[in-house]
């Protein structure tokens, strides 16, 4: 037969609860969480990834949702899927820099099974759809059997492949704030390929006060051993009548305060390069956006 | 702990129990009971050759695990083929425009452009092929399978104006 094997053995456990999942991680050590498994199966074959348990997370139906609660503040549930979020109203008025990640992410046949927290968890640095929810703002809800507590997701991430989660943590919802009047953004993605691993990505979110910013967020993928929010040279950018010669200041800045490396996909001395660039592009995508003028 | 499972799919229409360990892929159960329609490129989700349908929507069955199906529906592009109207106008299409040399890619590609048919996809060359862009075929160049599934959309009226 000409399939390969997955190279580890491991218990398979499904929880049709989150209680039930919960008491797992508490209980039982070396547990994997298996949600599309579009990283976990992938890590498990070629990359050596192992555990004693794989817990499949895809009973829980109560963490299929996507939804807004009675404050605005639009809620993901761990196990809302891609190919249901590139499509969700709500997210294509709100937050079109998300809308486009979803669909710059694989291909469909990827994004019907995997789920925005595994992008998050995976916590790869290229990891498309965390880049414009920094520039959101968006707060993480992990759970335990100790309780729940938040996080914003800028501090998330530590290392590639290395989260704050504890090993008895989950991840149970994306919390994104309701945009501001006046805002506008943006998200760029650099692949070789259409549906490949970006190079380089920048997301981009300011809100518009008459002829200066109030508010802005710059994100990257792919510079740093984390997705980063550039939060110096953001500042940068607030407080300032917005013009093109701001604006490429900026952008000369997010190029500077970055150190990238080389790796297959492309030379840390392009990143910087194209950094510049691809800022520029995307603050003037979101100015515009947020009815701004140059 | 690699005790063999029994397993219960329904696979191109028809009930089925299977034994398979917890860390079979969907793709190697469905290649040892011998839905070798199902074809195996990369192993790791890259090339789109194992695309299945399960419940409806195109999935990589390499980078799914079997026993996560358990109750689901599978259909592999054969069962479709002789089941299902659209894929059997597709298949058709593939033959008429050339779109099939060694065919390997053939099957994955025919159950993406039935998802992508099914799922409203209109005569738009453009959204075709991101729509099989989760499979490679190294050997038509693409446009032959592009043309395929864009006569299929113009032959069910969905012509862009
Ligand atoms: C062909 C291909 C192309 C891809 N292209 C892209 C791309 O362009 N951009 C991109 O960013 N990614 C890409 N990916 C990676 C992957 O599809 C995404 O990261 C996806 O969102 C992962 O989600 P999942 O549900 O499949 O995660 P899984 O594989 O199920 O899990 C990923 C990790 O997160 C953990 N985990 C999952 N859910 C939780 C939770 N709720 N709480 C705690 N831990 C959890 C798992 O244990 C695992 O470590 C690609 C993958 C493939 C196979
Ligand atoms: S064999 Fe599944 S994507 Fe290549
Ligand atoms: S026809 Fe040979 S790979 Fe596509």
């Amino acid at each position: 037969m000409t399939t390969r094997i997955l190279a580890t053995e491991f218990d398979y456990l499904k929880p049709a609860t989150l209680e039930e999942a919960l008491k797992i991680l508490a209980e039982k050590e070396n547990v994997r969480i298996l949600a599309g498994g579009t990283d976990v199966i992938v890590k498990m074959k070629v990359a050596g990834m192992t555990c004693d348990y794989l817990m499949d997370i895809k009973g829980i139906d109560a963490l299929d949702y996507a939804k807004l609660d009675d404050k605005g503040v639009f809620h993901i549930g761990a196990l809302a899927k891609l190919s249901h979020l590139e499509k969700d109203p709500v997210i294509a008025e709100r937050y079109p820099a998300l809308k486009e990640a979803f669909h710059l992410m694989a291909s469909i046949s990827v994004r019907n099974m995997a789920t925005m927290a595994g992008n998050f968890c995976n916590a790869s640095p290229v990891a498309d759809s965390v880049v414009p929810s920094i520039c959101y703002n968006a707060v993480l809800t992990l759970a335990s059997v100790r309780g729940e507590r938040t996080v914003p997701v800028e501090k998330f991430f530590l290392a590639p492949g290395v989260t704050v989660m504890e090993k008895d943590e989950m991840l149970v919802d994306i919390a994104l704030p309701q945009p501001e009047a006046n805002s506008g953004d943006a998200f760029i993605k650099k692949t070789r390929v259409r549906p490949d691993i970006a190079k380089i990505s920048v997301g981009a979110r300011v809100i518009r006060d008459g002829e200066k910013a109030c508010f802005c967020r710059i994100a990257m993928g792919a510079i740093a051993a984390t997705p980063a929010y550039l939060e110096e040279t953001s500042a940068l950018f607030v407080g300032k009548k917005v013009t093109p010669e701001l604006i490429a200041e900026v952008a000369a800045h997010a190029s500077a305060s970055i150190r990238p490396i080389d790796d297959n996909r492309t030379t840390a001395e392009y990143r910087v390069a194209i950094a510049e660039v691809l800022t520029k592009d995307a603050l003037t995508e979101a100015w515009r956006n947020a009815g701004g003028e140059l | 702990m690699s005790n063999l499972l029994p397993l219960t799919l329904k696979v191109n229409g028809e009930e089925k129990t299977f034994l398979a360990s917890p860390h079979a892929s969907l793709l190697r159960v469905l290649r040892d009971n011998y839905y070798w329609d199902v074809k195996c490129g990369c192993e790791e989700g890259d090339c789109g050759t194992c695309t299945v349908l399960l419940d409806g929507k195109a999935v990589k069955s390499c980078i799914t695990l079997a026993h996560n199906c358990a109750g689901h529906e599978v259909w592999t592009d054969k069962g479709l083929g002789y089941n299902d109207e659209i894929t059997r106008m597709i298949q058709d299409a593939f033959v008429e425009c050339g779109s099939i040399q060694c065919g390997f890619c053939t099957p994955g590609m025919i159950v993406a452009a039935k998802h992508y048919i099914d799922h409203g996809g209109i005569a738009d060359r453009k959204e075709i092929r991101k729509a099989i862009s989760g499979n490679l075929c190294r050997c038509t160049g693409y446009n032959k399978i592009v043309d395929a599934i864009y006569k299929v959309a113009v032959e069910l009226g969905r012509e862009v104006r």
